[in-house]
């Protein structure tokens, strides 16, 4: 029998459309972590709308939570549809699947604008430094210097998402790579407990056109230069910290999200304060410097007000319940008004 | 507009029949002073209409206010100005010649008069001197300058000082210290002209009766108010002349309005995105999520909507959007009126499309549009145009009051768990596109909804009936011959055209928003001065109805009056029937400016001529 969550669902209940994404694809593992944490953490399917812009990237949501609402948008205008359809209901967790390309070329205003507003959305950006489905272009995060079939050579040095996220004053920026699963599952969790905007920027290889071992998003280079901020564990909220394998009291850092759930930073290299926006922005130059592929929380911050929290709505029925007597003003309101005018 | 009995006047005076024509410089605050003077008119009982004419400017360019005071109650604008009141130095020269023969012209006394007339009274304005001693602070003297010409215009023509004072105290929200300075400087004014000042114009005031029963309104307020009764939940938006003030006055009324009686909490979410792709984005996915939504711009911003907008089409999601129409292509002309944004909408985005318009004629049913135009989106699962334009939007219109909704809102096709449950037992398939009922419009489910099978994914690319990836060449052809259907559908729900019909009718008339009000002059002109009898058809929505087509093809000849250069409505109507055609003769300008009564009405007998 199949193993079910506290919930009584299977991990089937939480499958999409099979992928037509290339065999090796990173997305496809990306896709696989969400799928467990949303499993893993009780959500129901029903709990979670997924969103995305166009792209590889974008397709990713057919792929997976078949039993969630998605909508598959315009290039680089995820967030907006995004931030516009969750006020709908409050109660709903936010998934926007993006790309490079999505968010870094004709996307780059929306994702530092849905930033700047903290709307609540686990932000994805699945980074390949490619145009996969357009069949090979350069993306604006793709490596200077990188050469590609039929493009040449990229003169142009690229966008680093987190740095772009921590500039736009994000609340959670984490990087991550597609060959690390586990450590990409733990930061889907966390940031599903986050009441903000939080940017993953996971790196995902394109094996069609963008995986020779020179260049940053590819396996191979991922997997020699990846350095761990720290290795992380995440526990929802009411359960009691039960430290896993070698995490140890002592060398830990604790992060409470809003709503009580814990993520457990164990010191790796040095004691790394994801808290600190100056620290992680060193962090990330740190690593462009010394040509590492640097993962982990490199920032949070769990007190500034969300976007939805902004508006104070009724928040005993969702939005898009409320009845008409609650949205149309009362029939003795319009003579009040016609005297307001001249 | 009911015709009022003329008060005994002194012989030769012209009562309550006039236009008056402010010239200043933008940025002085004359506005404070027009609307005054406009306010006080209509307080005395008697029809009166204000157009501003501004440049796209925040400060020192030349602006014009028009003021049309008609006992007949017509309100268009007019190209002769009895009397123009001159402020603006920069423009004395053709203010000064604007006046008509026989007319008034009051100027500031310190302005050079390059040009002397002796056809027309000349009334000289002490404005600095009265302005100096009024006692404003000297940051505010350029304000209460412009008090003067009110309270010397208010002795020559005889507005009401206490209706002034009434208009003084609305404008200022009834704040003592603006209103006594102002309206201080206004009696001293009139104090002036009455000691310095010899009448020797005929224009002349008289109270009546003919404004009772009626608001002063402007048309974005108004369309703010009808989306708040309309029940709206969520606004995107970003600025743009001339529809910022639609959600900036929207803003004001959502505490008054909007208060949920539950939890006394708002129940409006308006968010400013950072452009209009972002706040059309919003909208359609607070659209897509059950919420009443809207979005308000212009053309320009219309254009950059253009792709969203076309997935809001392919996707079926409902929202409102409403276009304040100015000058263009281009930036054009960001703060002038016109009707260019017709065939721009009707064929919007990629591809195959059809657009929902309505065309509000005036602030009244700018407000009714405003809450019809969600029920409409709602009904059809498409985005609704709301076509307003500058005039519209930002003039005072002299109307009707504010009509509560006579219908409750209509929620249109949406099933929530309970309703998917009771399909499931009465074995009825459920398919996000699927056609059940015949009229092109399917069911739909929004978020939230925990029915395990109420879930679809929404997709801009080929999908069928079940809202599953396809790109089978007869899935794609069925789905949009389907979403055809609603457009068919569409025609038989959204308001008819308004018909007024003369006996023996020459030939036809076709016109639509902002255009009405000079259409009905001419219309009595034509009758009344030529003997030409006409039939009206005013259009209030597209798709067209029946009605349209048998107007049409009831008049050999019909004249489709608009704003624009290439008579776009002309062109949506020859492509509804081709077969009539050569019937639709195109009276089309685009000049920035409201049409007048004498253009429509010379231009018709031109064409009538040849």
């Amino acid at each position: 029998m199949a193993k079910t969550n506290a919930i009584g669902l299977t991990v089937k209940d939480y499958k999409g459309a099979p992928t037509t994404l290339c065999q090796g694809c990173g997305h496809n593992s990306i896709i696989s972590q969400i799928i467990s944490a949303v499993f893993e953490e009780n959500i129901p399917p029903e709990g979670v709308v997924k969103f995305s812009g166009i792209g590889c990237s974008s397709k990713a949501p057919t792929y997976m939570l078949g039993r969630s609402f998605g909508f598959n948008g315009l290039h680089g205008r995820m967030p907006s549809l995004a931030t516009g359809a969750l006020f709908g209901d409050l109660s709903l967790i936010g998934i926007g699947m993006s790309g490079d390309g999505d968010s870094a070329a004709i996307g780059m205003g929306q994702f530092k604008h849905v930033i700047r507003r903290n709307m609540p959305l686990v932000y994805i950006v699945a980074n390949n430094g490619v145009y996969g489905l357009t069949k090979g272009q350069f993306s604006p995060t793709a490596d200077r210097g990188l050469k590609l079939k039929k493009q040449g050579v990229n003169p142009f040095e690229p966008v680093d998402i987190c740095m772009e996220a921590l500039a736009s004053n994000a609340t959670f920026v984490a990087r991550s790579f597609a060959g690390d699963p586990k450590q990409v599952k733990t930061l889907i969790k966390a940031a599903m407990h986050h009441k903000g905007i939080a940017i993953l920027d996971i790196i995902s290889p394109c094996v069609s056109f963008n995986n020779q071992p020179t260049t940053t998003h590819s396996y191979e280079w991922g997997k020699q230069h990846e350095v761990l901020l720290h290795e992380m564990q995440f526990v929802p909220n009411a359960k009691e910290i039960m430290l896993q394998g070698e995490m140890q009291p002592g060398e830990i850092r604790e992060i409470t999200m809003h709503d009580g759930s814990t993520l457990v930073l164990k010191q790796v290299e040095r004691d790394y304060d994801p808290t600190d926006r100056f620290d992680a922005l060193r962090a990330l130059e740190e690593a462009k410097q010394k040509h590492i592929l640097l993962t982990g929380l490199l920032y949070i911050d769990t007190e500034r007000p969300a976007l939805t929290d902004l508006y104070e709505l009724p928040d005993d029925t969702p939005f898009n319940r409320m009845e008409e007597q609650r949205l149309r003003p009362a029939p003795e309101s319009i003579q009040a008004i016609n005297d307001m005018m001249f | 507009m009911a015709k009022q009995t003329q008060p005994a006047s002194a012989a030769g005076a012209v009562v309550n029949d006039f236009s008056i024509t402010v010239s200043t410089i933008n940025g002085t605050g004359s506005q404070t002073s027009n609307l005054t003077i406009m306010r006080a008119i209509f307080k005395m009982g008697i029809p009166v209409q204000g157009k501003n004419i501004f440049p796209s400017n925040i400060q020192g360019m030349p602006t014009w206010y028009t003021i049309r005071i008609s006992k007949d109650g017509f309100l268009a604008r007019r190209e002769e100005h009895e009397i123009v009141i001159a402020m603006n130095p920069a423009t004395i020269k053709d203010d000064i010649e604007d006046v008509m023969p026989g007319g008034a012209l009051f100027y500031a006394d310190h302005l050079k008069l390059p040009v002397q007339r002796d056809d027309i009274a000349m009334y000289p304005m002490p404005v600095k001197k009265l302005a100096r001693e009024s006692g404003a602070p000297t940051k505010l003297r350029d304000y209460v300058a412009n008090m003067v010409y009110v309270g010397v215009l208010a002795h020559i023509i005889g507005i009401d000082m206490d209706k002034i004072h009434a208009a003084l105290d609305f404008h200022f929200k009834g704040k003592e210290s603006p209103i006594n300075l102002n309206y201080g400087v206004i009696q001293a004014a009139a104090e002036w002209a009455k000691e310095n000042l010899e009448k020797s114009d005929p224009y002349r005031l008289e109270p009546m009766d003919a404004t009772k029963g009626y608001i002063m309104a402007d048309g974005n307020t108004a369309a703010a108010l009808g989306a708040l009764y309309g029940g709206v939940q969520f606004v995107g938006w970003y600025p743009i002349t001339p529809a910022s003030s639609l959600v900036e006055t929207m803003n004001q009324y959502i505490p008054k309005l909007r208060k949920d009686p539950k939890t006394g909490k708002n129940t409006v979410v308006v968010i400013q995105a950072e452009d209009e792709l972002a706040a059309v984005g919003m909208t359609i996915g607070a659209g897509w999520a059950g919420l009443r939504a809207m979005t308000s711009t212009s053309g320009a911003g219309i254009s950059l909507m253009a792709e969203f907008l076309g997935l809001a089409y392919y996707a079926e999601v409902p929202l409102v959007v409403w276009d304040v129409q100015r000058g263009s292509p281009s930036t054009g002309l960001p703060t002038r009126t016109m009707q260019g944004d017709i065939t721009q909408v009707a064929f919007l985005s990629q591809g195959d499309t059809d657009s929902i318009m309505l065309f509000p004629k005036d602030a009244r049913e700018a407000f009714e549009f405003g809450w019809k135009a969600m029920d409409y989106a709602e009904r059809l699962q498409t985005p609704i145009f709301v076509m307003s334009d500058l005039d519209i939007g930002q003039n005072q219109w002299m109307v009707e009051p504010f009509e509560y909704p006579d219908q409750p809102m209509d929620r249109g096709k949406i099933l929530w768990e309970e309703d998917l449950e009771k399909w499931e037992k009465a074995g009825k398939e459920w398919g996000r596109y699927l056609d059940v009922d015949g009229d092109g419009i399917p069911y739909r489910t929004v978020i939230g909804n925990k029915h395990p099978k109420a879930a679809y994914f929404t997709r801009g690319t080929g999908h069928d009936e079940f809202a599953r990836y396809s790109e089978d060449p007869e899935v794609w052809t069925r789905m949009l011959k389907r979403i055809k259907k609603k457009y068919e559908t569409a025609r038989g729900i959204l308001p008819k055209p308004e018909v007024e019909n003369m006996e023996n009718a020459a030939f036809g008339i076709i016109s639509f928003g902002s255009t009405h009000p000079a259409i009905e002059e001419a219309r009595h002109y034509l009758k009344e001065e030529k003997g030409i009898p006409t039939d009206y058809l005013r259009l209030r929505a597209y798709p067209f109805s029946q009605e349209v087509r048998d107007f049409i093809a009831n008049h050999e000849k019909v004249y489709v009056v608009e704003m624009n250069r290439d008579g776009q409505m002309r062109q949506l109507l020859e492509l509804e029937v081709p077969e009539m055609a050569t019937r639709l003769v195109s009276v089309a300008k685009g000049d920035g400016l409201p049409l007048t009564a004498r253009w429509i009405m010379n231009t018709i007998l031109e064409m009538e001529e040849e």
